[in-house]
């Protein structure tokens, strides 16, 4: 089990989040205190390590002092309402949000030890190592055997074509595209159906062996039996592959992950094993998120 | 009494209607004006030129003589060059028309043919050297006068001194018909020609070379510029309020009257630098000025229209910036670009002015032959026929503008079909 990894930390700023959940009276108080975050944010020889992040879109903030462990192998779901910021917490984590000119991130981000926003690092390695998946699936208007071949082309990955079909055959197999696709590889990307799509875009993304996968709401714009086979393949995915999704539906967060992160208004608010966070949240804007209060 | 909601919007179901349909109305009625005048123009057009593919031709039994033609030495080839071609034409002539003795009667049959034809004997004789001594039967352009007449441009009613076409001519000309000897023939020579004084012997040939080889240099400028520009705006420029400046400016520039860009060729590429008047090379780098702004505008609309889900895509990926670039936003984008680049070469392809200014206006009778003879383009050569007294000018000067429609309506028919085809849904 993934999440057997994850134990708890011994930082004393911690230890006081982790208040019981029985305490009805510290649930109530904390309604309006979500600057600080609960639970185990820190886990053991984590993937990825974020400490004190803030992000800036101009002069807005957008996301408040965030810290958060990934751990290795581990799915961990980012949920919240609208505009908690928990896409651009995301796309942080391999610079997407680079391509943005007035976004601004300070803290620190660290892959295996690496600060990512390191001036001296190159994005290019980096988002080898870490890729993404987007909400809309947004394959390239070529072929679907260029669309899969083009991250492992342009890092020079095959050195020969045969090598190069073995890739693309591997990560469609993986993506549970191949036995739709393998007749039509030649075909435009663009003619497949949404779920197909998004399929191909997974496995344009693992085709080149990133070691950590972002998905950013990869389900919001498919239909219900499309989402079962991309959970499925998240699933699967997980031995591999550290998979950090962000998503809407808070059945697929308790469905695929591992650890849920809940994020409000910039702020992370709480973070924990899936199975506690969804039935026993410890803030209470958590739970009201969770029940379906508010969101 | 109250009334329903129903009952209200019945009574002004029926003015609401009335209102839809005045609109619609005045909606076709515009494009109606539009399609009318559109309509007028082409007739005029049309119904002037047509007579321009077609030519009065004579023909005649020619005898290459030797004698004639003051060609003794065979092997000389400026004797050929500077044979007396007209004396060959003269000769038939008179050999048609025997019973013209008098001076003044010859000098009227004389004018039955081109004042140029020599130049078309001599290029059939260069054609066919064997020719030499024998008698062949040629067709040679008839006089611009005789063509407008048999064209029926002229009224034979008036009397003789009002017309350029004396009836003695006439007379001929009703003969030379009667027996076949003369006919309209397709009109070869204003396509092969260069111009002239002569209606019959002017040709678009020169215009059209020149019109090409100037808007090859507009093309092989203007585009890499305008795309390399555009690409660095759009993509790598910081936004800022110098970039803001460049853009108010190259929008500013569309609009600049193209008289001024001739001015600023004027003054720099021929004052400054020194580059030759008249050539294709100043034409096309003056026109490479007004278009550039034309393909900026349209490039950078072709990649902003790129969605950003693809880039991202790509940079996703690990790709760098020029990747992202080359391999996947140049492509999407060119075919928006290239339809911006046609449509500015139609319209650098109609201008005139600028050329104007240059010195493009020169009369010249050779066909340019590269980027540094002194050369005119068709839209200039349409003015200059436009402002000739000839009476055979004014349907050449409508052929010329047929030909010019012709080439502007393909290339933006090939603009509309390249967005057709390469239109891409995401």
């Amino acid at each position: 089990m993934p999440s057997g990894k994850i134990t708890s930390v011994t930082e004393p700023t911690n230890q006081l989040h982790a208040a019981s959940s029985s305490n009805d009276a510290s649930l109530a108080n904390r309604a309006n205190d979500y600057s600080e975050t609960v639970g185990n944010i820190r886990v053991d020889s984590p993937k990825m390590s974020m400490s004190n992040v803030d992000v800036f879109y101009g002069e807005k903030q957008a996301i408040f002092d965030v810290s958060l462990d990934i751990a290795k192998n581990e799915v961990i779901a980012m949920i919240g309402p609208s505009g908690c910021g928990k896409s651009t917490f995301l796309r942080c984590l391999n610079r997407m949000n680079d391509t943005i000119d007035i976004c601004r991130v300070s803290g620190k981000i660290l892959l295996e030890h690496e600060d990512i926003y390191d001036p001296k690092l190159d994005v290019v390695p980096l988002r080898a190592r870490v890729g993404i998946v987007f909400q809309k699936p947004n394959p390239f208007p070529k072929s679907i055997y260029d669309n899969v071949a083009y991250g492992p082309r342009i890092h020079g990955l095959a050195t020969s074509k045969v090598e190069l079909d073995e890739i693309v055959e591997t990560s469609l197999r993986r993506a549970g595209l191949w036995s739709e696709a393998k007749d039509r590889l030649d075909q435009p990307g663009t003619g497949l159906s949404g779920g197909q799509q998004q399929r191909l875009c997974i496995a344009r993304t693992i085709a080149v062996s990133p070691e950590v996968i972002l998905m950013d709401e990869p389900c919001s714009a498919l239909d219900p039996i499309a989402t079962a086979r991309i959970e499925e393949l998240i699933d699967e995915l997980r031995s591999n592959y550290t998979i950090a999704i962000v998503t809407h539906s808070m059945q697929q967060a308790a469905r695929v992950s591992n650890r849920t992160a809940y994020f409000h208004l910039g702020y992370l608010v709480e973070v924990g094993e899936t199975n506690d966070i969804f039935t026993n949240p410890n803030h209470k804007l958590t739970e009201d998120y969770i029940t379906g209060r508010f969101g | 009494m109250s009334q329903t909601t129903i009952d209200i919007v019945n009574k002004n179901l029926a003015k609401r209607y009335a209102r839809e349909k005045r609109f619609r109305l005045l909606g076709f009625g515009s494009v109606m004006i539009g399609f009318a005048a559109l309509v007028f123009l082409l007739v005029t057009i049309v119904g002037d030129g047509w007579g321009a593919f077609k030519q009065s031709s004579v023909r005649l039994q020619l005898n290459f003589d030797q004698s004639v033609l003051s060609i003794e030495d065979v092997a000389d080839e400026e004797q050929w060059q500077y044979g007396n071609y007209i004396g060959v034409i003269k000769a038939a002539l008179r050999q048609r028309f025997p019973e013209m003795t008098s001076r003044a009667q010859k000098k009227l049959i004389y004018r039955m043919v081109s004042p140029g034809a020599d130049h078309q004997v001599r290029q059939l004789l260069k054609k066919n050297p064997d020719w030499l001594g024998s008698i062949q039967e040629v067709w040679l352009p008839a006089d611009d006068d005789i063509d407008s007449f048999v064209k029926g441009h002229v009224d034979r009613s008036l009397p003789e001194s009002d017309r350029r076409i004396k009836d003695t001519q006439i007379a001929l000309v009703d003969a030379l018909q009667e027996s076949g000897d003369l006919k309209l023939k397709f009109n070869t020579l204003l396509f092969t020609a260069g111009d002239s004084r002569e209606p019959e012997q002017a040709g678009i040939r020169g215009a059209l070379v020149g019109s090409f080889l100037t808007l090859l240099v507009t093309l092989g400028l203007s585009f890499p510029i305008g795309v390399a520009a555009a690409l660095y705006l759009e993509e790598f420029a910081p936004k800022n309020r110098f970039t803001d400046m460049i853009e108010v400016n190259i929008n500013n520039l569309a609009a600049v009257p193209s008289i001024v860009f001739g001015l600023l060729g004027l003054a720099v590429f021929l004052n400054v630098f020194g580059l030759p008047r008249s050539v294709p090379l100043l034409g096309g780098i003056v026109l490479t000025l007004m278009t550039l702004p034309t393909i900026i505008i349209s490039s950078r609309a072709a990649l902003k229209a790129v969605p950003p889900s693809i880039k991202e895509a790509a940079l996703g990926l690990g790709a760098s910036k020029m990747q992202v670039i080359f391999h996947h936003v140049l492509p999407l984008a060119l075919p928006g670009m290239l339809t911006g680049a046609i449509i500015g070469m139609a319209q650098a392809l109609g201008e005139t002015a600028p050329l104007l200014m240059i010195g493009m206006v020169a009369f010249i009778v050779d066909v340019p032959g590269s980027f540094t003879d002194p050369a005119t383009v068709l839209p200039v050569q349409i003015f200059l026929w436009s402002d000739s007294p000839e009476r055979a000018f004014i349907e050449r000067t409508s052929g010329a503008i047929m030909v010019l429609l012709t080439f502007l309506i393909t290339m933006n028919a090939v603009a509309v079909l390249l967005r057709k085809r390469f239109e891409r849904r995401w």
